[in-house]
């Protein structure tokens, strides 16, 4: 197989580059939510939402407390030049991404609205409303991007019926929620969903952000919008040694885990450190029959972005290494700020297996797809 | 069979002379603490039926608070010379920096809290450090009114004996904030170092997602909660207010930092213009400014890999040696991991703590 | 080192910036008042493109909270990971030493000398216009 990010550059000859690459993590929005989405929702929910809004556990109607550092924390290039919000239009999101950088398989999550209001009822009229948006205007638009099933996972079983609903059709690839749960992710609450996860062939892919309430660090609230961003590593360690200890690897089979934009390098000391801690406390840890690391390793997958920098490119592949090559995937958090282009994203030399795992056949395992 | 340099010979010894800068003497029962009480306080413990403060951070028979072999059988003797054994001759230990934990951060009274720091620092003068002179320890502090933290600081410093002041890396807010800002600029003026232990004032659910199910995830979570403090102390420009502030961070682990770093280090070139006081690299700031004691090491499955980690890290001077005596970090006297080689070892056994802890070297000459 | 005419002056009257190809590559010219400043339009970390960036005042503090602003525009923001350059002298803010934006000699002319400069590869001169040259 062949990878290639840039076909214009290698594709001079006109002949056809056989595959391209699986981008793991693209935002879509809604350019007109009331003509887009409203569609989908009943009309005491259109309503709902005009009074009140859709507030979750954070003291602004528009969400967070730390101003991004670009607008709509996206690209400044990424505004569509007909108007609408960056990841709004398909035909731009084609001419400025899919196309140039080669992507035949793009997993969009949507961001900005649908998980986690504190309205139960709206949370689940949102998560279904915003799943048949997925549809009609993405995935049966555009056969290269597949969706992600958006859950009001503080009700599980509203959260399952959901799944149901969209279970073996090909426009979605995961389920989604979000890493700042309102209670860590391996509490028996939410085992119902990675159940219905598991039955229906998807993994769960957990996205950084989200508000679940309680401060981002076990120490308080911190000031700056950059240790927030940071503190989303440290979320996924936490929803990471939750799951894993609470045993969800070992009492749900076939269970998959995608973390998605939390960055790679903090999970090998993770291992290490669940590893230490379980040897010392099998007492406790009843339901967790093998080292932490080892369900890690079989269950859990990472999207790159944002990607490492190291000063010496070569830490980073022995960062990988430790993680393991099958289980790293490409990802561009497109169209946002902190965008990870596939040509400079990994400035190292890679074997042809390497790159072709990192770049596609590691997202075809992931979602479980047949490659295509 | 060739010679090994120094750098390549394997480290698993302790050296004559090792300061150990990260050992937790046994808490003091009621009935030992009181006699170094404030009057109000004694007479509350006893109106009010005040027990002692054990933090749930350590349940004191949870495997990894006490190692099985340093546990006290009835009639072990008490908690120094088991520990002048274990430690001392046992391990071959020549310095012991001592910190204490006691629950009394988790209390919500602030007058309260200072008042039991008094005894407890005093206790720690007369039960422990009096009568051994190899140990030193930290001066631990009210973390519920920095006002109250600093005049702790300076009832203490004159005693050369007290060579850091303690702090838990979870309080009600980030270790960085301006409020806690007095702490930092008494413990510079005096030359002590601050150390963030593991623990919390439990304020807040030791993660970013709330409360954990396990003991084991609550220990876990220290070292997140080191990765999230460490963050605040570099955005908060801590280190330009005092640039002479040395902080150690106590029981974190270490091996998260590298990956740690270059995620900082990406978010810091573009975000620079929220936190413009932050005018070096972080790594720099932490190689001038932080160092981490060893255990627990948090280790690599090889030698080898931990070698690689070590390249990851690259400063030389980072580590401070301890054993995180008694709890359970390792086994027989294996306290130095594989992988680790001899000139590290030297450094973060002898070197680097001299360096951190100015007043070693005074009382220790 | 040749030099290019690029750009007429008169361009610059609605926009601070222009994208221009020279030999192939993409460069970012600016307008500062009359001063101007050319480098190369893709970013030196990830490739964002520069010409989308803005220019931002050049943000200090001694302390934290003391924040102080000057050289208004000065700074160029990389629309990608905000990533900021010195329009002088291309340096990084967060550490110039290690990371540079290319810049290239710019210089305005007049048509007559422009014409004498050669490569007009996209547009006529007249002779009483002014224009812009940048050495590659």
């Amino acid at each position: 197989m062949n990878i290639e990010t840039n076909p214009q550059a290698q594709d001079a000859g006109g002949a056809k580059v056989r595959t391209g690459i699986a981008d793991c993590d693209i935002h879509p929005s809604p350019r007109d939510f009331e003509k887009e989405v409203y569609p989908f929702l009943e009309t005491r929910w259109q309503r709902y939402i005009e009074s009140y809004g859709m507030v979750q556990r954070v003291g602004f109607m528009g969400g967070t407390q730390y101003p991004k550092g670009q607008p709509r924390a996206s690209r400044r290039d990424s505004f569509p030049p007909g108007g609408g919000g960056p990841g709004s239009d398909l035909a731009f999101m084609r001419q400025q991404h899919l196309d140039p950088h080669n992507v035949e398989l793009g997993v969009m999550i949507p961001l900005r609205v649908g998980q986690q209001i504190l309205n139960i009822d709206l949370a689940i009229a949102i998560c279904s409303a915003m799943n048949d948006w997925q549809i009609a205007e993405w995935t049966s638009q555009e056969p290269r991007l597949k969706g992600s099933i958006l859950t009001a996972y503080q009700d599980a079983g509203a959260a399952v019926r959901e799944i149901e609903r969209h279970a073996g059709k090909d426009d979605f690839v995961q389920v989604s929620m979000l890493s700042r749960t309102p209670e860590p992710m391996g509490n028996r609450m939410y085992w119902p969903i990675y159940e219905a996860a598991a039955a229906a062939g998807l993994p769960v892919g957990v996205h950084a952000f989200g508000y679940g309430g309680t401060p981002v660090t076990g120490g308080g609230w911190p000031s700056y919008y950059m240790e927030d961003m940071m503190a989303h590593s440290q979320s996924c360690q936490a929803l990471i040694t939750s799951m894993v200890f609470e045993g969800v690897f070992e009492r749900i089979p076939g269970f998959r885990l995608v973390i998605v934009e939390a960055g790679i390098a903090w999970l090998p000391a993770l291992a290490w450190r669940l590893d230490a801690i379980w040897r010392k406390n099998r007492g406790e840890l009843t339901a967790v029959k093998r080292p932490p690391s080892d369900y890690i390793r079989e269950c859990i997958w990472l999207t790159s972005q944002p990607i490492e920098e190291p000063d010496t490119r070569q830490h980073l592949v022995d960062a990988i290494d430790w993680i393991g090559w099958d289980r790293v995937l490409y990802a561009s958090d497109y169209p946002h700020w902190d965008f990870d282009d596939p040509q400079q994203v990994l400035p190292v030399k890679l074997t042809r297996a390497q790159r072709d795992n990192f770049f596609r056949d590691n997202a075809f395992s992931a979602y479980g797809l047949s490659d295509g | 069979m060739e010679a090994l340099s120094e750098a390549e010979a394997p480290a698993a010894a302790i050296l004559v002379g090792t300061v150990d800068c990260d050992v937790h003497p046994e808490p003091p029962t009621t009935a030992e603490l009181l006699p170094h009480l404030d009057p109000f306080l004694r007479e509350s413990i006893t109106q009010r039926g005040i027990g002692p403060l054990t933090s749930v951070s350590y349940p004191p028979n949870a495997p990894m608070t006490v190692r099985e072999d340093w546990r006290g059988e009835p009639g072990a003797g008490p908690a120094l010379a088991r520990m002048q054994r274990d430690l001392f001759d046992g391990l071959g230990v020549g310095t012991a920096i001592l910190n204490p934990l006691y629950g009394l951060q988790v209390l919500m009274s602030e007058d309260m809290a200072a008042r039991y720091a008094t005894g407890l620092n005093t206790f720690t003068a007369r039960d422990w450090l009096d009568r051994d002179p190899r140990l030193r320890s930290s001066i631990v502090v009210p973390m519920q009114n920095p006002e109250m933290a600093v005049e702790e600081i300076d009832r203490w410093a004159g005693d050369p004996r007290f060579v850091q002041v303690m702090m838990l890396v979870m309080g009600e807010m980030p270790a960085g904030k301006r409020y806690y800002w007095p702490i930092y600029k008494a413990a510079e003026r005096h030359g002590l170092p601050v150390t963030l232990h593991a623990g919390s004032m439990y304020r807040h659910g030791p993660t970013g997602l709330g409360w954990p199910s396990f003991h084991a995830q609550d220990y876990a979570a220290n070292a997140t909660a080191f990765q999230t403090a460490l963050t605040s102390l570099i955005c908060e420009g801590v280190f330009s207010v005092c640039p002479d502030l040395k902080v150690v961070l106590a029981e974190s682990g270490f091996t998260w930092l590298p990956g740690y770093l270059w995620r900082l280090d990406k978010y810091w070139h573009g975000l620079r213009m929220e936190v413009p006081w932050v005018d070096r690299r972080p790594a720099e700031i932490i190689a001038s400014n932080v160092r981490f004691t060893l255990q627990p090491v948090d280790a690599p499955p090889t030698a080898a890999d931990l070698q690689r980690l070590m390249e990851h890290v690259g400063c030389e001077d980072l580590l401070l040696f301890s054993t995180d005596y008694p709890h359970w970090q390792f086994d027989g006297n294996h306290a130095v991991p594989d992988g680790i080689s001899a000139t590290q070892a030297r450094r973060m056994m002898i070197d680097t703590p001299r360096a951190t802890y100015a007043r070693l070297s005074e009382v220790m000459s | 080192m040749a030099r290019h005419v690029v750009a007429s002056v008169e361009e610059f009257d609605k926009t601070d910036r222009k994208l221009v190809q020279v030999k192939g590559r993409p460069i970012v010219v600016f307008r500062l008042g009359e001063e101007w400043f050319a480098m190369s339009n893709r970013c030196p970390h990830m490739g964002g493109s520069l010409c989308e960036g803005q220019l931002i005042s050049l943000v200090e503090a001694e302390r934290p909270g003391e924040v102080t602003m000057s050289r208004e525009g000065e700074i160029l923001r990389c629309p990608w990971h905000g990533w900021e350059f010195d329009i002088r002298t291309g340096q990084s803010r967060a550490r110039p030493a290690a990371f540079r934006s290319r810049q290239h000699p710019v210089s305005v002319v007049s048509g007559a000398e422009a014409e004498s400069v050669g490569n007009l590869e996209t547009f006529e001169v007249r002779r009483d216009g002014r224009y812009v040259v940048v050495e590659i």
